[in-house]
């Protein structure tokens, strides 16, 4: 039986709102058939601390990327992780974490690439559910293994490699890292490990808003018209656009990916995963530093 | 009170002994039982030093008793329980032992703790931080 969607006033401004669940929502829904609860976090230990009752874990790290290769986990690797968490291809599946849902973000993002149909995020994450004081258990879930099927990632939709890019100069690049890391100060986030970049600036031409912009007090996502204020009115966005979106190392991205994508409903966004650690260290492709955008390099 | 060695040893052993996942829950027990920091510390933030390699933060100061001894202090948030974890397991590892024992523990013991598969390499890099951050007050501290 499908499970119903949020009906919640706030969510149906959205273009997609069936994409959007409440904490209230989840308490009431959480232990229907046919939906599972996934936690997804940047600390890969946070979710053994605590998890919503009926949640199962995926890592962005651990099982989202590949373990050799610089790359997402194939269709048979897909399809061996959402059987052991018990995720079928019908299943809706419900993703939070922590950090406003950036790690959730990527999951879900991860999930489209292999076209799950019905995977929605728990607006405000981990630190909502938490705030209001809501149940969580270290209790271990217990899973009913599934038979996920092998499905072929999908890259050529919602991901951008590094060619796209070079080929999209001319149209709207959206830079989403911290304005340090954007000018070219810092080639990591103020307090994060660095991961390896070798210059410091932005892609020509991409505009920085950074990613926390879109997300409103307690990390819930702001209206659609506080949203568009931001991504239309300032930005300049508009339907129709084919945009690419990027951050470090694609994490922060997804977060705008989802937004631009189902919040404001602006088809054709794409994620560049390979990021400023790639694109930071690549020979020869061109650099911007400071706080202006600079210009696209012409063809 | 066994070697700085011999408390590696056994933590490898102990870690390497576990499934993946029993491995993480041990590292949430040592998150979770990291000593709270002396009112001295508590009080006084800015004695400590942040890791910034870390990928959440996670703060330390070293004393070195009478030139010879090492105290291990750490700080971080519970919404860090890796981060924290690592500095439990570096506390249980050095904590107590001699200058010496400490300086000369091989900075590569973090990755033989069969970790890296439970929680990355990338994030594994964090504790070995911790630890050369470790070593470097030690020197800076001794007269």
């Amino acid at each position: 039986m499908p499970v119903s969607f949020d009906s919640s006033t706030k969510f149906a401004e959205y273009a997609h709102p069936e994409v959007l669940v409440s904490t209230d929502w989840l308490a009431v829904n959480k232990d229907l058939p046919g939906l599972v609860v996934v936690e997804s976090d940047e600390d890969v230990l946070l979710y053994e601390t605590g998890h919503i009752p009926g949640a199962v874990k995926i890592d962005w790290h651990t099982d989202l990327n590949d373990p050799v290769t610089r790359d997402y986990v194939d269709g048979v690797g897909f399809a061996k992780l959402l059987s052991r968490v018990g995720i079928s291809r019908e299943s809706t599946v419900v993703i939070y974490g922590d950090k406003s849902n950036w790690w959730a973000s990527y999951a879900l993002w991860v999930f489209k690439l292999f076209g799950h149909e019905d995977v929605r995020l728990l607006d405000g994450g981990r630190d909502a559910w938490i705030a209001e004081g809501r149940e969580l258990t270290r209790e271990q879930t217990q899973v009913t293994p599934t038979d996920y099927p092998v499905i072929e990632r999908d890259d050529s939709t919602i991901r951008a490699f590094r060619d796209d890019v070079l080929a999209h100069f001319g149209n709207p690049l959206i830079d989403v890292r911290s304005a340090v890391e954007y000018s070219g100060e810092r080639t990591h986030m103020p307090d994060y490990p660095d991961e390896g970049a070798l210059r410091g600036g932005h892609i020509p031409s991409a505009k920085s808003v950074p990613w926390a912009r879109a997300a409103g007090e307690n990390g819930v996502f702001k209206t659609r018209a506080e949203l568009e204020s931001i991504y239309l009115d300032e930005v300049g966005l508009k339907a129709g656009d084919s945009v690419i979106a990027y951050c470090r190392i694609g994490e922060r991205s997804s977060h705008t990916w989802f937004v631009l994508n189902y919040l404001l409903g602006l088809p054709g966004v794409r994620n560049y995963d390979g990021s400023w650690t790639e694109w930071g260290s690549l020979v020869g492709v061109p650099i911007v530093k400071g706080t202006e955008p600079g210009l696209a390099p012409v063809r | 009170m066994s070697s700085a060695k011999e408390s590696i040893a056994s933590l490898e052993e102990d870690f390497n002994a576990l499934s993946v996942r029993d491995r993480l829950l041990l590292l949430l027990e040592f998150s979770d039982n990291l000593p709270e920091l002396p009112a001295r510390y508590a009080e006084h933030p800015d004695l400590l030093e942040r890791v910034e390699e870390c990928q959440s933060p996670v703060y330390l100061f070293v004393e070195v008793e009478d030139n010879s001894k090492v105290n291990l202090f750490f700080s971080a948030p519970p919404e860090a329980p890796t981060t924290r974890g690592f500095a439990g397991v570096l506390h249980e590892a050095l904590d107590g032992h001699s200058v010496d024992e400490v300086l000369s523990v091989d900075e590569d013991f973090p990755n033989r703790l069969g970790l890296s598969e439970a929680v990355s390499p990338l994030r594994l890099s964090g504790m070995r931080a911790i630890l050369r951050r470790i070593k470097r007050q030690i020197r800076e501290k001794l007269v």
